[in-house]
């Protein structure tokens, strides 16, 4: 195939493939804010692991997403099955932008939210197995993993979309920047979810002018297309041996070695860490940015060298370094054992009267500074009544951490080396998953590992990894260890079980 | 090697019972210790999503077991 038409054919692939993910994690990225508008004011953290559960709700119905869009990509063809899965993603991604909230519908609105949730989970089920499919059935033989890994960038940049975006609304609703904040949680918030209708609208017009899978085309011609792909997928032993494979021996170490690197690093830098909003996302941006080239430079080495060892030794340092680099994330926030610069603190009070009543709400900002450059921001919000001796029960109390350079930029190469690991991870897995089934049911058979390992594996990982934490208190970091017995396991199989031998022949 | 495969069938196989016997044990803890819908929904959703994933892993181990990954297929005349 000439460059220029397989450069066509991953723009086409990945644009679309980049705005599913983008309409995917920004609903992740805003759990907190959702958690307030959707679910009912209770306990904060109830709220929070509420809404990480409608989140990790989009996770678990990708494999059912695999599927439906899986079965029906090897049945009538790559190209409309996710143009199909495009439609679906970005009509409920709009949705969710126009949703009243809990205090508007009431119960309506936090079930209309996990309704619109699953649909997002079904069509990002139906995406990646097709898009991956496309560009490796069009690619050469010796460059499969350099041009798949293109597609295996747009998760990541989805993630740096969602994140970016997300930031400048924030900032730009008022001139006054906390003010700006607080509409942005008032109503805000909405405006990353509408703008994805044209995003989306760009994609389609984009694949509208694609050509079907040279290789199913062939096949669809000679009249060899599987009658039933879910059958021949699974119930066939010859074919679930090589599924299951996929999934034990690759995917699901991989799975959660992407969500750790890049998901529970940004929640762990926010709430264990406690550091500022804006710079843990800045944090997972620049470490984004640094390294998301080298997907395709593993990609590309895959090529090479085969694919196993990359992904295997991808998953053997982040086995044996996580629990290091993340107790240096959370030793450098940590402000206990560090020599507080008493004379510079600073306590703001600030009086809003409510109405007539008489009584004010009341927030003190206390500013602690550190010699080794933190500041502690604790914001104590509550209420000032007329009447004497009332007081409020539970105030509101929101701590955060911002950093100097020095330790946000440490903070950033921290990041940066797990996700370094991600792309070892997942710059040679799409043309592996390809390179392990035949034509006919390709689409279906490598779905269904892949968003196991990264659905339910790899995205209940911030959720499982917060949820050990309340479980077994003692330790902050016991959360790392869902990850690393998952990967350990993983590795174990795939250096066992898995031929280092690339296929060159997908043409079968 | 191929004996390495297979005897390390009998160790995926054995994991499933003991994945699954973990798993309902925390739950009902953590439902024990806070009998409130949220607990129960997170739960009942972790067991129901990770048994039909653990059978999965049992089934490898039985295919481990059996010589099925001795030689992996080349084509998929060989499926």
């Amino acid at each position: 195939m000439k460059p220029t038409s397989i450069r066509s054919v991953i723009l086409a692939s990945s644009v679309g493939t980049l705005i599913e993910w983008y309409d995917f994690y920004i609903f992740g990225s805003l759990a907190t804010v959702i958690a307030s508008q959707f679910f009912p004011k209770t306990n904060p953290t109830a709220a929070l692991l509420s809404t990480l559960a409608t989140f990790a709700a989009g996770f678990i119905v990708r494999p059912f997403g695999a599927l439906v869009f899986g079965r029906l990509g090897d049945l009538i063809g790559r190209k409309y099955t996710f143009m199909l899965t495009l439609i679906i993603m970005g009509g409920s991604t709009f949705a969710i932008g126009l949703i009243p909230s809990y205090e508007s519908i009431g119960v309506f609105a936090p079930i209309l939210i996990l309704v619109l949730r699953l649909l997002q989970g079904l069509a990002l089920g139906g995406e990646y197995g097709g898009a991956a499919t496309y560009v490796a059935e069009h690619a050469p033989a010796d460059r499969r993993g350099y041009f798949t890994s293109w597609i295996q960038t747009t998760a990541t940049l989805g993630l740096l979309l969602s994140l970016g975006i997300i930031l400048i609304t924030r900032h730009s609703l008022d001139k006054d920047l906390s003010t700006s904040i607080s509409k942005f949680n008032d109503w805000g918030w909405r405006i990353p979810f509408l703008i994805s209708i044209i995003l989306v609208a760009v994609s389609i017009y984009i694949r509208l002018r694609m050509k079907e899978s040279p290789l199913f085309s062939k096949l669809k011609t000679e009249g060899k297309t599987s009658v039933n792909p879910l059958k021949e997928s699974f119930a066939h032993k010859g074919n679930l041996k090589m599924v299951l494979l996929a999934l034990f021996g690759a995917t699901m170490g991989q799975g959660v070695v992407w969500y750790t690197g890049q998901f529970y690093a940004q929640s762990f830098i926010e709430n264990v860490c406690k550091i500022d909003f804006e710079q843990s996302r800045t944090i997972l941006i620049w470490a984004i940015v640094f390294a998301t080239p080298l997907f395709v430079v593993f990609g590309k080495w895959s090529d090479k060298v085969g694919r196993k060892w990359i992904m295997l030794v991808g998953m053997l340092l982040a086995i044996f370094t996580y629990r290091p680099l993340f107790h240096q994330l959370f030793s450098i926030s940590d402000t206990t054992n560090k020599k507080e610069q008493v004379t510079r603190n600073e306590i703001n009070t600030k009086l809003i009267p409510i109405g007539n009543t008489g009584n004010s709400v009341r927030k003190v900002t206390s500013t602690r500074y550190f010699k080794e450059g933190i500041r502690l921001i604790e914001i104590k919000t509550d209420t000032l009544y007329a009447e004497a001796g009332k007081v409020t029960l539970k105030p509101d109390i929101k701590t955060s951490k911002l950093l100097n350079d020095e330790n946000y930029r440490m903070m950033i190469i921290i990041v940066f080396i797990m996700i370094i690991y991600v792309t070892m991870v997942y710059g040679p897995i799409a043309a592996f998953l390809v390179e392990l089934f035949p034509t006919k049911i390709r689409y279906t058979s490598m779905s269904l590992p892949y968003h196991i390992g990264n659905g339910v594996f790899g995205g209940l990982t911030p959720f499982i990894a917060t949820l050990l934490t309340t479980i077994y208190t003692g330790d902050k970091l016991v959360g790392l260890y869902y990850p690393i017995i998952i990967a350990g396991v993983c590795l174990f199989i795939g250096a066992l079980y898995i031929t280092n031998k690339v296929n060159r022949n997908i043409n079968d | 090697m191929n004996t390495l495969k297979r005897f390390a069938g009998i160790v995926w196989i054995l994991m499933g019972p003991a994945a699954i016997f973990y798993l309902i044990k925390t739950a009902s803890e953590e439902i024990t210790k806070k009998p409130v819908l949220d607990t129960k929904i997170q739960w009942i959703v972790f067991v129901v999503i990770f048994i039909p994933v653990v059978i999965g892993l049992m089934i490898f181990g039985w295919y481990a077991l059996k010589g099925e990954y001795d030689r992996l297929p080349e084509s998929s005349k060989e499926l």
